[in-house]
């Protein structure tokens, strides 16, 4: 692979804290790696920012190996950039070519509060983890891991739902800003396996409710989620997701 | 100073007998006690929920923005569990003996044993949370192979094991945050431990969001903080991940143990430049079925398809053929190093060695092609059947080499190279997982007591469950039996105030500096001083001057490093400050620790201390103890040792070959 150098243009949303109405400022970067990635770019950018004596932009980040969903914003129109299936932390600087201006803003979804420049509160994903998204299961009530076999279609769909890493880039990529893949990915996880079925109703109607309380928008099927989604969670978890919500909604005993 | 407390009696009772006469609460008491959990990885989350779950007040902190981030998430390989469900030999005894000769003799045994004894329950309870872990065609759970060991004992999810079990805890955490047991704290940082009487009475916090501190009353304070990897500055660990909470239990108070002890990952994609911000570890999994080699010929230019098989050292297949290239990690980890040193290395640094598919994915291919009964196949229609075998099994590693490298594994070999990766130092712990300050406790990586020298992989993500979900359940009501006559202390106390007062001035001392480097400078320039000089191999000469140069180097942290912003406001660089300037007093602790075992073991490895074929050379007449240090000033320290005696296995030389 060969590798080079550029100069950048970054125009970025700054924003001092949630009150702040927040405007887009830019910086030129030199001599930026084709080897760095997106977020170590920002690191050069903020030290440069620092000796000049000005604030740094703040983001999330945290594993920088795309795993722990902290990462989260727009480059250039797309939630976490232009490689699919991808993190921010993972995008390289490869993707981009000398004398490019690249825009970065934080995730805009009014569920999604700005803390400060690419920051946003993501505590109502946890909110809906709490309406329903486990098995009531207290510690030391556990058979043996092998008394209950898996059918491992089932097993390998729960846990192809079960890698979402909760970054909010579904509901980034929604015009709506909808969470149903989010949502969808979870009660499919746990649906799909045996430990699930004694909460299965429960659990998907305590946690639409949640997510509408929540102010998400409503799910209108354009498929943007799924497309976006870095660890590639299938929309079909939203179908399955709609069939558990009807068959819940007909046959729930209260 | 230091009783550890280990329960009398035979090895294998020793726990029974413990859980059969340790003191219990009862639940309308439980309501009455509560307890602060610090960190939300696996050891947290599991913790914070178990006592939920049992009916304690739990109050639970992590800095990320939720509990479902912290580092535990980027655990890869798997989970050891002593199952025996392959029929392949494996037992309670033979994963306890892997442990403590993998950790190169300098672990507990009765911690070790404990830890063994527990694991099958663990995989039994994540299975009953719904965690997916990886199954065969009739249903039941698979396994794999992990380095150190002749048995396959690990459970896995894809390359995603550490996230399964987190998202598993987490859920399990969320459920008690909704039933009103847990009140969760996210984007909170713990800069205190405050005492009263001499006992952990709670906790001050800064509120990362407003910059407030906070106060928070515990009867008990638990730390599961995970290891202090980043003091290299590069590392596999998130870029979060810090020794902050361990550092201030340490300075009040608590002993910490084996600093030097560290861990290098030996198969991790290589620095590619001075941007480098963080290291990406590709999961041991991978030593399974890859093979690791360099080319026979020093500095050689040719491309490693080009270079015929006759000319490729398979050094560790030549070194240890009775575990070839699934050897533990720190005798990994040097071979490679070994061979970088001597000139062998590839790729444009020269410092990294090639993990090569090609054999695996033919010999997958014809299995492949076998299945289906076929004779009269190409090679290349096998190459391709078996690239899809190794796609389902490692794709996403493959996917995340790809996309850091720009080059595809299915084609060429990886380049890797060792890494930091983990801790096993930390907080000195009893048996109960108490520190030496009395109610305050430190789970999961953030303790020192069952990998030794050295951890065998699969077996953290084992220990951080363990300690959560089975161990601290009944050793902290041992503890709080005696607490129900304790009512929770209002945070006007005096020593709240006081606590508060000296982060507050300590924040503010940081603040005024306004000096000219960036804090990320200094943390760039500690890594490289404990890296070169406390790294994979060290000597007394090295260690000195890294002394020398920390303490320098705390000096010019103190008086010039710049800190943008406000303390009143969301502020990163602030954040990372508190961190760095704990981690340069660590780093002086780690290369004084170094420098006073004067023996190699596991990761430990002293170039003044190795047999005549470079193998780690242990002093078990004048090293067999765990080095306690107490914190008395800045700069001083005083060691306690905590004598290791082997009741049931008997030290040899570690032999892999």
């Amino acid at each position: 692979m060969e590798h080079y150098n550029m100069n950048l243009t970054v125009k970025v949303w700054r924003q001092k804290n949630s009150s702040d109405k927040g405007k887009f400022e830019s910086y030129p970067v030199k001599n930026i790696s084709s080897e760095m990635s997106f977020l170590e770019m920002i690191d050069v950018l903020n030290e440069q920012l620092i000796v000049e004596g000005k604030e740094p932009i703040a983001f999330d980040h945290d594993c920088r190996e795309g795993i722990c969903g902290m990462c989260s914003m727009y480059i250039n129109g797309k939630p976490h950039g232009p490689w699919a299936a991808n993190t921010t932390c993972q995008l390289h600087m490869r993707a981009f070519k000398d004398g490019d201006t690249v825009v970065v803003e934080p995730w805009r979804a009014s569920a999604f509060p700005v803390v400060k420049d690419l920051m946003v509160d993501r505590s109502a994903f946890d909110r809906i983890i709490q309406a329903g998204g486990y098995i009531s299961v207290n510690t030391g009530n556990a058979v043996d891991g092998n008394s209950l076999p898996i059918n491992k279609d089932h097993a390998d769909s729960a846990f192809a739902a079960a890698m979402c890493i909760g970054c909010g880039a579904c509901v980034a990529a929604c015009k709506n800003s909808s969470a149903m893949l989010f949502l969808s990915a979870k009660v499919s996880h746990l649906a799909l396996l045996p430990q699930g079925d004694p909460e299965r109703k429960s659990r998907v109607l305590n946690m639409v409710a949640q997510m509408d309380k929540e102010g998400f928008g409503a799910c209108t099927n354009t498929g943007a989620c799924e497309a976006t989604c870095p660890k590639e969670i299938s929309i079909s978890n939203i179908a399955r997701l709609n069939q558990e919500y009807l068959r819940a909604s007909l046959t729930a005993e209260k | 100073m230091l009783d550890a407390k280990i329960p009398s009696g035979t090895l294998d009772s020793k726990w029974t007998d413990f859980k059969g006469h340790c003191k219990l609460v009862n639940p309308a008491n439980k309501r009455k006690l509560e307890v602060i959990v610090v960190g939300t990885g696996l050891a947290g989350a599991s913790a914070a929920a178990s006592l939920g779950e049992l009916g304690y007040k739990v109050k639970a902190f992590c800095f990320q923005d939720s509990p479902r981030r912290a580092h535990s998430i980027a655990a890869q390989g798997g989970i050891n569990a002593a199952k025996n469900y392959q029929n392949d030999g494996d037992s309670i005894f033979r994963l306890f003996y892997d442990t403590i000769k993998g950790g190169d003799y300098r672990a507990r045994e009765a911690n070790v044993h404990r830890l063994a004894e527990v694991s099958g329950n663990i995989i039994d309870q994540c299975v009953a949370q719904g965690v997916p872990f990886a199954r065969e065609y009739g249903g039941l759970l698979s396994n794999r192979s992990f380095g150190g060991t002749q048995v396959q004992r690990t459970f896995y999810a894809a390359g995603q094991t550490g996230q399964q079990l987190l998202i598993g805890a987490y859920q399990a955490l969320e459920r008690q945050v909704a039933l009103g047991n847990v009140k969760m704290y996210a984007r909170h940082e713990m800069l205190e431990v405050v005492k009263i009487d001499g006992k952990a009475s709670g906790i001050i916090a800064r509120d990362l969001v407003s910059g407030k501190l906070e106060r928070h009353f515990g009867h008990a304070v638990l730390l599961c903080t995970g290891g202090y990897g980043n003091v290299f500055y590069l590392s596999t660990n998130a870029m979060g991940s810090n020794v902050t909470a361990a550092w201030k239990a340490h300075r009040n108070g608590a002993a910490f143990a084996n600093p030097c002890f560290t861990q290098i990952h030996p198969t991790c994609i290589p620095v590619s430049g001075d941007h480098q911000s963080k290291l990406t570890l590709m999961s041991e999994s991978l030593r399974n079925d890859g093979r690791i080699w360099v080319p026979k010929q020093q500095n050689e230019t040719r491309k490693a398809v080009d270079i015929p098989e006759e000319e490729r050292d398979y050094y560790l297949e030549r070194r240890y053929p009775a575990f070839g290239n699934l050897v533990p990690r720190d005798v990994a980890s040097r071979a490679a190093k070994e061979r970088c040193d001597a000139g062998y290395g590839v790729g444009s640094s020269k410092q990294a060695v090639y993990l090569d598919y090609a054999d695996a994915i033919e010999r997958y291919g014809k299995i492949e092609v076998s299945k289906e009964g076929r004779t009269d196949v190409s090679k290349e229609e096998i190459i391709a059947l078996g690239k899809q075998v190794v796609k389902t099994k490692y794709g996403n590693l493959f996917d995340m080499y790809e996309k850091i490298t720009g080059e595809n594994p299915y084609e060429v070999p990886m380049r890797i190279y060792p890494a930091v990766h983990y801790t096993m130092g930390g907080l000195w712990v009893d048996y109960e997982l108490q520190t030496t300050v009395p109610g305050l406790y430190a789970l999961g990586e953030a303790n020192f007591s069952d990998h030794g020298a050295n951890r065998l992989g699969a077996s953290a993500l084992m220990q951080g469950l363990a300690d959560g979900y089975f161990v601290i359940p009944y050793t902290l009501g041992n503890n709080l039996a005696d607490a129900i006559y304790n009512k929770a202390v209002e945070t006007t106390h005096p020593a709240f105030e006081e606590a508060e007062k000296n982060v507050s001035e300590r924040i503010q001392n940081l603040m005024n500096i306004k000096g000219k480097q960036s804090v990320e400078s200094f943390h760039k320039r500690l890594g490289k001083i404990i890296w070169d000089k406390c790294g994979m191999a060290r000597n007394k000469e090295g260690l000195e001057q890294a002394i020398r140069e920390v303490q320098a180097l705390k000096k010019e942290f103190w008086s010039d490093v710049r800190i943008p912003g406000e303390i009143n406001e969301m502020n990163p660089e602030l954040d990372k400050a508190n961190r760095v300037a704990d981690f340069i007093e660590l780093g002086e602790l780690m290369c004084i620790d170094a420098l006073s075992r004067n023996e190699s073991c596991g990761g430990h490895f002293r170039e003044e201390y190795q047999t005549p074929d470079g193998e780690a050379l242990r002093d078990d007449t004048n090293y067999m103890y765990v080095a306690a240090w107490e914190f008395k000033a800045d700069h001083q320290w005083e060691l306690h040792k905590e004598a290791l005696n082997y009741e049931v296995i008997k030290p040899t030389q570690r032999n892999y070959k």
